[in-house]
Order: structure tokens, then C-alpha cells, then sequence
């Protein structure tokens, strides 16, 4: 193609790190993906939104491979650059471990079952990027809530990742570790890291959020710009939890939404926190 | 004394005794480490159970050849069937969660009472079973030794060789599943091992005490270190103690070794648990804030500052 074909909206082929084209996922009787096409390019930071249940972890999980699709393909060019950081669990193993060892076990991949040289050095780093240099030591199970999140993203750090997935990174985290997070975040996209990140709200993030992929009922209903807050919920303390996408929202196109759209999508996303009957 | 203790380790059949007893009490607290991790206490009590259907078999096939002795072949046999159970219950814990609950109760019920029937049918009584149940590390013989030696050096060999890949897989599954890591390939390794271990185990404390010798050093460990390279280390150190303690002490009293074995390691661990305050207590006064990256809630006044020479009795004043 031609030197023209790189500058136009249509993205070339190499930038292209995720690419999901109509996945289709089932866990048990319930069909909670139906049809689900999300691309996402080098560079970019973007939100996965929607409401509980509308199947945005069931997105990231199935695309990093945990869950397997029904139907449909995804592709990721440079899988062994993918950083995971799943959602805290409560229930860990049934044995304390430190930080050091948990992050270490991020070094691992397929072919590299035992640590590598220098690995202390670069679990230390990592420790060191989210701000719990001198915690290494510590059992994870005595550290806080927030604190044991930035452990799961340091253990996706130390990978080197070109590309970062999280699933609600800072659900139920303390405002201190939702800052240092969102500095951590800051810091690692200046730097070139792609990421794709699920979220209850943009919050502390939305300085960095490229584009806003919004999930309901397990179907893409927009997928553009950030929908600006309006009304009491531009305000700067406003704490919007629970964001229910109405009912009578009108799909957007993937990829090219008209500013109406996104007007559209906005003002149900933030203005009419009704529940849905799902 | 000392006489006395060269008098046993010179005795070939306590010396094999003793070269068992050491390797199974490093192998098994290694296996019980990531079992426990996993939440998997009472997977060696199951696989134990299944291993009794193998040595019934063993025994009805070295009837059915007329082998003499008629039991060689009830080692091996206990082998085939552990892994073949384990691999089982592997393949049930990751099909469903409550079907695979009750599919483990049937597997280990029905491994009893195989075994049972089928020693009666291979000629024997549930009384030769006996030895298998509770142990009978004094009858080893020199093929026992050598396969334990061998068994128990794979199970070593897996447990500490992949140590990192097998606690990422049983720390957290999922990432493991996304970082790309044959996560089969592990969990198999884990299961397979464990049936391993249990059929090592088998001669030293019987498969009824097999899961105790797993699990056991490692809830000792626990209780004094919070790392899990660290745990894995104390239990093994835990496990070798016990069990050569506890084999040594039956060189002069009559009692059970497995049993004795046991018990040894669950004084141990009232041991570990009476003295964990203690420890609590010293490591209470070495970090005196736990969380001192997160700033205070509340805002209290700054204390006032007191001229030099005035005692504390002044803010009474």
C-alpha cells in the first residue's frame, strides 16, 4: 500500500494488538457475549465500559485467553507482550507468599518455566514503579486491599508488556492507591504503553482514555470518544459508582461515531442511572 | 546411648528403613506445599484411597502368575492406580465444581471398598491390607528401597525443579493461563506427583496416614514464616526430622512408625503454634506501622511541645 494508506483513519495491520471479531461467549446456560468486535491499536488507551453484568470482564478474560469463545476469533499479534491484572480476589491461595514471589512469577512464559538471571533486580523494578519498593518481603496477605492490586499490576509489569489489559483495576481501592495508580498509568503511556482497561468510571483515568468502548447486554453500543460527564456529574468531587447505560440509547457504529452519537451515548451513560431490567 | 545408636545405623534393615524415611519425609511436605496452596489438603487422603484398589490388584495379579512372594507386584500396582485416580480427579476438578465433589467421594469409597473385595478374590484377607493401610517400613526390601529412591528423587526433582511455575499455577490460574504457561501440562505434573508421593509414603506411614505427612510440616511451617519458598523449606526440614526421629524411636519401642511418625509431627505443630505469638510479638516491635504509605484518616492535633525539662505529669496542669 501506499505511503498515503499509513496517515488515513483506517489503521495498517501491524498496529493492531487485540482484534476480537464477533465473539460470541457462553458460560453455562447464559449467553453473555453475542457478537462482540473490539480492535485496539498501538498507542491507545481504552476503556471498556458498562454496566455489572454487561460482560466486560467476560470480554478481557476471554481475550486474554482464560475463557474460550463460542464463536468468533481473536487475535493478538504479540501475545507474549499482553500484562494481565485480573480482578483482586479475596480468596488467594491457601498459603501466604510475598510480593517478591508473586511478582516474580510474572517472569514466567510459555518455554521459560524457571526464573531467568537478574530476576530480583526486575521484580524489584516493578515493585518499585507501583510504589511498594519496600514492601517485597511483605505476604501480600497482609497488605491492603489497594496494595494488593498494585502487586497483580506489578506482576503484569514485569513482563515488559507492550500492552496492558486490566479488569477494574481499582475496584473497591483506597483513594491513595487510586492515585498512585493513576500516576503509574500516566507514567507507563508516555512511555508508549498500550493498554486496555476495565471500568466502573473513568475517574482518576480520564486524562489518558483515548477512546470509550461501552459494552451492555454483551453487544458494543459505543465505541469513540470518552462521553464528557454533564450536569452535577462534570463536577470535580462527583463519585458516580454505578453507571447503568438506558435502555433507549441508539447503538453507535463501531469506530466512527458522529458527535450526536456520542452526545447520545453520553447523556444515557451518566444522566439516567436507571436499572435496566436485565 | 551411643552404642546404641550405632547399633542402628549399622543394621542394614534400619539403614534402608532410614534412607526411606528420609526421602519421604523431604518428598511429601514439597507435594503437600502446593496442595495446601491450592486448597487441596485432603487430596493425598483421596489418592491414598484409590491406592488401595491398586494393591489389591497387584496382589491378584501375582496370585493369578503364582509370583512368589505373592505381594511383589502391590507396590507397582498401587502406582498405576494413584496416578490413574489422580489424573481423574485432576480431569473432574476442572470439569465442574459440585458434580466434581460428589465424583471425588465416589472415587474414594469405591477405592476401599475394591480393595477390599478384591483381595478377598486374589486369595488374601483384609487383614494382609493391614500393612498398606498403617505401614510396614520394617519389611522393606532392597526392590521397595530402589523404587522409592527413584520415585521419590522424580517427585524431588518436579517439586523443586519447576517450584516457580507450579506455585504460579497454583497461586493463580488464571494468570497463568494468560501468560501462556501450559497450565495442563502443570496441573497434571501436580496431580501425578502427589500420586507419586502417596505410594512412597505407602511403606513408611500407610495410606491412611500418607495425607498427614503431606500436610502436616506444612501447617507447621506456616505458623512461623510467611513466605512461600521459605514455608516449602521448613516443612521439608520438618518432615525429615519426624519421620527419622520418629522411625528411630521405634528401633526401641514397639510401636507403630507411621503412627508414631504422625503424632511426632503434630506435637510439632502445638509446638509451632504456642510459640507463633511469641514470634508475633518480637516482629510487633520491628515494624510498628503497617500501612505508613497511607496517610492518616483523621487529623489530630500536634502534640504540644513541652518546654525542656518538663516532665509528662505537666499536661496535667
Amino acid at each position: 500500500m501506499s505511503a498515503e494508506r499509513s496517515v488515513s483513519a483506517e489503521p495498517e495491520e501491524r498496529d493492531v494488538v487485540i482484534e476480537a471479531k464477533d465473539v460470541h461467549v457462553r458460560l453455562g446456560s447464559s449467553h453473555v457475549l453475542r457478537g462482540v468486535d473490539l480492535q485496539v491499536r498501538r498507542g491507545e488507551v481504552v476503556a471498556l465500559l458498562g454496566a455489572n453484568g454487561s460482560g466486560k470482564s467476560t470480554l478481557v478474560r476471554t481475550l486474554v485467553g482464560v475463557l474460550p469463545p463460542a464463536a468468533g476469533t481473536i487475535r493478538m499479534p504479540d501475545a507474549a507482550h499482553v500484562g494481565y491484572v485480573p480482578q483482586r480476589v479475596s480468596a488467594v491461595g491457601g498459603l501466604p507468599a510475598t510480593a517478591t514471589e508473586v511478582v516474580a512469577s510474572g517472569l514466567l512464559r510459555p518455554g521459560r518455566l524457571r526464573l531467568p538471571r537478574g530476576w530480583r533486580q526486575r521484580v524489584a523494578d516493578a515493585l518499585g514503579q507501583v510504589g511498594l519498593a519496600d514492601r517485597g518481603h511483605d505476604a501480600t496477605n497482609h497488605l491492603s486491599g489497594g496494595q494488593q492490586q498494585r502487586v497483580l499490576i506489578a506482576r503484569a509489569l514485569v513482563r515488559d508488556p507492550d500492552v496492558l489489559v486490566l479488569d477494574e483495576p481499582v475496584a473497591g481501592v483506597d483513594q491513595p492507591s487510586q492515585e498512585q495508580f493513576a500516576a503509574t498509568m500516566r507514567h507507563l503511556v508516555e512511555r508508549g504503553l498500550t493498554v486496555l482497561v476495565v471500568l466502573h468510571e473513568l475517574g482518576e483515568l480520564t486524562p489518558l482514555v483515548t477512546r470509550c468502548v461501552v459494552l451492555r447486554h454483551g453487544k458494543v453500543i459505543h465505541d469513540g470518544a470518552p462521553p464528557r460527564p454533564r450536569g452535577e456529574h462534570a463536577e470535580h468531587d462527583h463519585e458516580h459508582l454505578h453507571p447503568h447505560a438506558a435502555e433507549d440509547m441508539v447503538p453507535v457504529g463501531s469506530g466512527e461515531s458522529g458527535f450526536a452519537g456520542i452526545e447520545d451515548a453520553t447523556a444515557a451513560f451518566t444522566d439516567h442511572p436507571q436499572t435496566t431490567e436485565g | 546411648m551411643w552404642a546404641d545408636l550405632q547399633l542402628m545405623v549399622t543394621d542394614p534393615l534400619m539403614q534402608r528403613a532410614l534412607l526411606a524415611a528420609l526421602l519421604v519425609g523431604a518428598a511429601a511436605p514439597v507435594v503437600g506445599t502446593y496442595l495446601v496452596q491450592r486448597r487441596l489438603s485432603l487430596l493425598g487422603d483421596g489418592i491414598g484411597h484409590i491406592a488401595l484398589t491398586g494393591v489389591a490388584l497387584g496382589w491378584l495379579v501375582g496370585a493369578a502368575l503364582g509370583l512368589n512372594p505373592v505381594d511383589v507386584l502391590t507396590v507397582p500396582g498401587a502406582v498405576v492406580l494413584a496416578v490413574i485416580g489422580s489424573v481423574l480427579i485432576e480431569v473432574v476438578r476442572r470439569r465442574g465444581r459440585t458434580s466434581g465433589d460428589l465424583a471425588l467421594a465416589l472415587m474414594f469409597y469405591g477405592g476401599v471398598a475394591g480393595g477390599v473385595l478384591i483381595i478377598g478374590i486374589a486369595g488374601g484377607t483384609s487383614g494382609n491390607l493391614m500393612a498398606y493401610l498403617f505401614g510396614s517400613i520394617s519389611t522393606v526390601s532392597t526392590s521397595d528401597l530402589w523404587l522409592t529412591v527413584v520415585l521419590s528423587l522424580i517427585v524431588l526433582g518436579v517439586g523443586l525443579g519447576l517450584r516457580t511455575a507450579l506455585f504460579a499455577v497454583s497461586n493463580d490460574e488464571e494468570f497463568a493461563v494468560a501468560s501462556g504457561l501450559p497450565v495442563w501440562l502443570l496441573n497434571m505434573a501436580v496431580a501425578v506427583v502427589s500420586a507419586l508421593t502417596v505410594t512412597v509414603a505407602m511403606r513408611v506411614v500407610g495410606l491412611l496416614l500418607v495425607s498427614a505427612l503431606m500436610i502436616v510440616p506444612v501447617a507447621v511451617a506456616q505458623q512461623l514464616t510467611h513466605s512461600f519458598r521459605r514455608t516449602m523449606g521448613l516443612a521439608v526440614v520438618v518432615g525429615v526430622l519426624v519421620c527419622v526421629v520418629g522411625l528411630s524411636i521405634t528401633y526401641w519401642q514397639n510401636v507403630s512408625p507411621g503412627a508414631t511418625i504422625v503424632v511426632l509431627a503434630i506435637c510439632v505443630y502445638l509446638l509451632a503454634a504456642a510459640a507463633r505469638p511469641l514470634l508475633h510479638h518480637r516482629q510487633a516491635f520491628a515494624t510498628h506501622d503497617p500501612h505508613p504509605d497511607l496517610p492518616d484518616d483523621v487529623a489530630v492535633a500536634e502534640p504540644v511541645t513541652v518546654g525542656a525539662g518538663a516532665t509528662d505529669e505537666s499536661c496535667e496542669s
